[in-house]
């Protein structure tokens, strides 16, 4: 690749490796990457594709057991290998970067107002005192509502999205002249997220610095970048400018990552199918605080009387942020948390039902979680896994019967027979996924609720566990309580859907209605939002 | 916070009350007395000594009684040392032993802090390894093992220090150093782990890409976070240490009061036991409390009100 003109960050052969336990980890292998003054690169690749290490390396943040070689000048300073004095001059000044997760990147015992000083502090030598009203100034730019009171306020009175825009604010404290943005908005809502994005790029517009935008998400750059760099297990695949690579990528990766948005829709099912879930008028609420010599407990509306009719065969989205009260439904349904109003399975009440009474039926409602790190034991077998359930449910099984049934089960989510014997850290995100959900469908339930089960993942895999969702379906006449906040998921699932705010309904109907026609305010919001970021898809 | 310091001190009384009630039928419970001695004495006299400490009362009436002095400040004569009251021989035991035990605790803080971040920050290097070393070998060898050794070393072979005592210049270092060197191990330990974890978390990240000097990364955003599991077990130990340790003061021959929960306990001496029972007890309460309040000072997520 030619040199950029201008370029104001020159990155050639970098090279990142990382000593572990288990052998050398090549994360980036001598890539070459250039950034001019003004403008916005974005970095796409999935996890493990090396795209954060690039910068960290580049910012002197790799892990102590991180090598790094080859070179990063920026302007004409050479930054691999500085030591760490000179290298603090540059970043948080010249370079400042803000992270993926704005929820733990501040240090939560300190105020706002001076976190967002001590960049001044050190890089201009001001003191606290005379740091302030710059950065009040900061605050107000970044739109903190209220930035007199928030300037006193700790991080953990924030929201996720006020913390990402404290730390936009603590970026530009010192007109740098790149910003590199690591995923700032995957942990976000939908709605935070097209805020966060709207404000960089204005934010961009009036400073005119350069913008490093790290992302899995190929869609949501379209709009921002003028440059893309698509990474992949260490190496940059394909670059160039934002409109070209779109209409016309060039490598297989790219183009999988374009097509990798889960697509079609789901017909509703036919009119005289039973309804199998009923819950009528479902309320849960939880107790805040309370306790000897602390005055009564605030009561917290969670599920706000909502009815919901699920038939056979069907899949119901329900959509909302967080905190909206969409997984609490979904457990208060399986009867997994206490609740008032009626919940009917077949022909069954189970609000009156106690644990004796559930257990035949826990067999026939299933439930998949997001985290498929955090829900299968790590010190169990997949084989172990996926036929406890079993244990429990039909005792009387041989054990070459239970053997039998795991390898059907696991074969069914498109799993290798042998995997049975491996344990859950040997796989992928994705493949954990599906042991999760062969540990749902190994018991042949007829209700399965799916709790955000692909926001965990890679857009590529997400793809796949959505068309294996829907197979299963299919094949076995599921019905499905699909939770999730991403509208593109849903779409491609759910041929019904509720929209939750607060605990409350605002909007169902079918599929085609909502997104077609939504009439709702909180969901033309939620649609706009999501639109926004996902507005340009490839032609063909 | 100050209503929350006064809740506190509401909520200690009836925590007292259980104690000092349990602790009081407890020892009635254990067989045998303050006046049984090895030769049989006339049983007119043990009848006078009983009437002369209240003992010849039924018991809920004994009870009553003590409550009702000690809510007068009042922790009754001792069974066995008959020329002093309880409240004379902590009057001058307790100040020795919280000299020596608040000593002992301010040099294992500063100590065992300093050491358990340069580990951290040195990890699995030479420096690491001799930290954890130390702090393994501090925690376990117990004080009766170091408390003479030091005295042997220090007070006879070489003669530096006085080898036991109390009240000849440097006759506190020795009992101080065996008191302290367990605590600054734990201390040193509890710092490191909570360094390394700090050190790895999301908003130090922050810090150095902003630019912050290391020693600001360091003192200003990691120290005062790794500090706190350290400020929790110092609680409820600062209570232990400055009630005094038997080990110590028989070993060195030290005034203080930690011989007397074991003495009081072998002699039946009620009022003795019932009395150390109350200090301690008070000791923790008020202990907890400041690191309760420390606590919240330190992170500001942590409110009471």
């Amino acid at each position: 690749m030619a040199d950029i003109d201008n370029s104001i960050l020159a990155v050639r052969k970098l090279d990142v490796k990382f000593h572990t336990d288990d052998g050398q980890v090549h994360a980036v292998k001598g890539i070459d990457l250039d950034v001019r003054a003004g403008e916005t690169v974005a970095i796409v690749g999935e996890s493990g594709s090396g795209k954060s290490q690039t910068m960290m390396a580049i910012m002197g943040l790799l892990a102590s057991n991180g090598r790094v070689s080859g070179t990063a000048r920026y302007r004409d300073t050479e930054l691999i290998g500085m030591p760490e004095r000179r290298l603090n001059t540059i970043r948080g000044a010249k370079i400042t970067m803000i992270f993926q997760e704005p929820m733990t990147s501040l240090d939560p015992l300190y105020k706002i107002g001076r976190q967002m000083a001590e960049p001044l502090m050190y890089h201009k030598g001001m003191s606290a005192r005379e740091a302030r009203p710059r950065v009040m100034e900061l605050l107000k730019l970044v739109g903190i509502p209220d930035p007199e009171r928030r300037i006193n306020s700790y991080p953990h009175e924030l929201s996720g999205g006020q913390r990402q825009r404290v730390m936009i604010a603590m970026a530009l404290a010192n007109d740098p002249d790149i910003l590199i943005a690591d995923e700032p908005t995957t942990a976000l809502d939908v709605t935070i997220q097209a805020q966060i994005l709207a404000l960089l790029a204005e934010l961009q517009q009036k400073l005119g610095m350069a913008i490093v935008f790290i992302t899995h998400d190929l869609t949501i750059v379209r709009r921002f970048a003028d440059r893309i760099y698509v990474m992949r297990r260490g190496e940059v695949v394909e670059d160039g400018a934002t409109e070209e690579l779109f209409v016309d990528p060039q490598h297989d990766y790219t183009k999988m990552l374009l097509a990798a948005e889960p697509t079609g829709t789901k017909l509703p099912p036919p009119p005289s199918a039973p309804v199998l879930l009923q819950g009528t008028d479902v309320q849960v609420s939880f107790k805040i605080g309370g306790g000897f010599l602390s005055g009564p407990p605030v009561l917290l509306q969670a599920v706000d009387r909502i009815s919901v009719a699920l038939r056979k065969g069907q899949t119901i989205g329900i959509v909302g942020e967080s905190g909206s009260g969409k997984s609490t439904l979904g457990r208060a349904l399986l009867r997994l948390l206490p609740s008032e109003g009626r919940i009917r399975f077949e022909n069954r009440d189970l609000s009156k039902a106690d644990r004796e009474e559930m257990r035949p039926l826990r067999k026939e409602l299933q439930l998949v979680f997001q985290d498929p790190f955090g829900s299968l034991s790590p010190r169990m077998t997949v084989g172990q896994v996926i036929t406890e359930g079993l244990l429990v449910h039909e005792p009387s099984l041989s054990t070459k019967e239970r053997d039998r049934r795991a390898i059907e089960a696991l074969k069914e989510v498109g799993l290798d027979a042998a995997s049975r014997n491996r344990y859950p850290h040997e796989f992928s995100g994705g493949q954990r996924q599906r042991v999760a959900i062969a540990r749902a469908m190994i018991l042949k339930p007829k209700v399965v609720v799916l709790d955000e089960p692909t926001s965990a993942l890679d857009r590529s895999v997400q793809k796949q566990i959505v068309e294996l969702l829907r197979k299963l379906q299919a094949d076995h006449d599921l019905s499905y309580l699909f939770i999730s906040h991403d509208l593109t998921v849903v779409r491609a699932m759910a041929d019904y859907i509720i929209v939750m705010k607060q605990g409350k309904i605002v909007e169902e109907g079918q599929t085609a209605d909502i997104f077609d026609n939504p009439r709702h305010s909180y969901t033309q919001t939620l649609m706009a939002a999501a639109v926004d970021t996902t507005k340009f898809r490839l032609a063909g | 916070m100050l209503l929350y310091v006064l809740r506190r001190f509401a909520s200690a009384v009836p925590t007292l009350f259980v104690i000092v009630t349990i602790a009081f039928f407890m020892l009635r419970l254990a067989p045998g007395g303050p006046f049984d001695l090895e030769r049989p004495i006339d049983p007119l006299i043990i009848e006078n000594l009983k009437r002369a400490f209240n003992m010849d009362k039924p018991l809920p009436q004994q009870y009553m009684l003590y409550l009702w002095n000690l809510l007068h400040g009042d922790l009754g004569p001792s069974f066995t040392r008959r020329d002093f009251t309880v409240n004379d021989l902590f009057r001058f035991g307790l100040p020795v032993s919280v000299q020596i035990g608040g000593t002992a605790i301010a040099i294992a803080l500063v100590f065992g802090t300093v050491l358990g971040s340069l580990a951290a920050l040195r990890q699995n290097s030479w420096v690491d390894y001799s930290v954890v070393g130390v702090a393994t070998f501090g925690i376990t060898i117990p004080p009766f093992v170091v408390a003479p050794i030091l005295s042997l070393i220090f007070g006879v072979y070489f003669g530096w220090l006085p080898a036991g005592g109390w009240g000849a210049p440097g006759s506190m270092v020795l009992p101080v150093a065996t008191l302290a060197l367990p605590q600054m191990a734990i201390v040193a330990r509890l710092t490191r782990g909570a360094t390394i974890e700090v050190l790895r978390s999301n908003h130090i990240r922050t810090a150095r890409a902003y630019g912050l000097p290391s020693w600001v990364v360091l003192y200003v955003h990691t120290l005062r976070a790794s500090i706190l599991p350290v400020v929790s077990y110092l609680g409820p130990t600062a209570a232990a240490l400055m009630t005094g340790s038997v080990v110590v003061e028989t070993i060195f021959g030290i005034p203080g009061i930690g011989r007397y929960f074991v003495q009081g306990a072998l002699g039946r001496d009620y009022t003795l036991v019932m009395g150390t029972v109350v200090v301690i007890a008070v000791f923790v309460v008020v202990f907890n409390l400041i690191v309760d309040i420390l606590y919240a000072y330190l992170d500001p997520r942590v409110r009471y009100d």
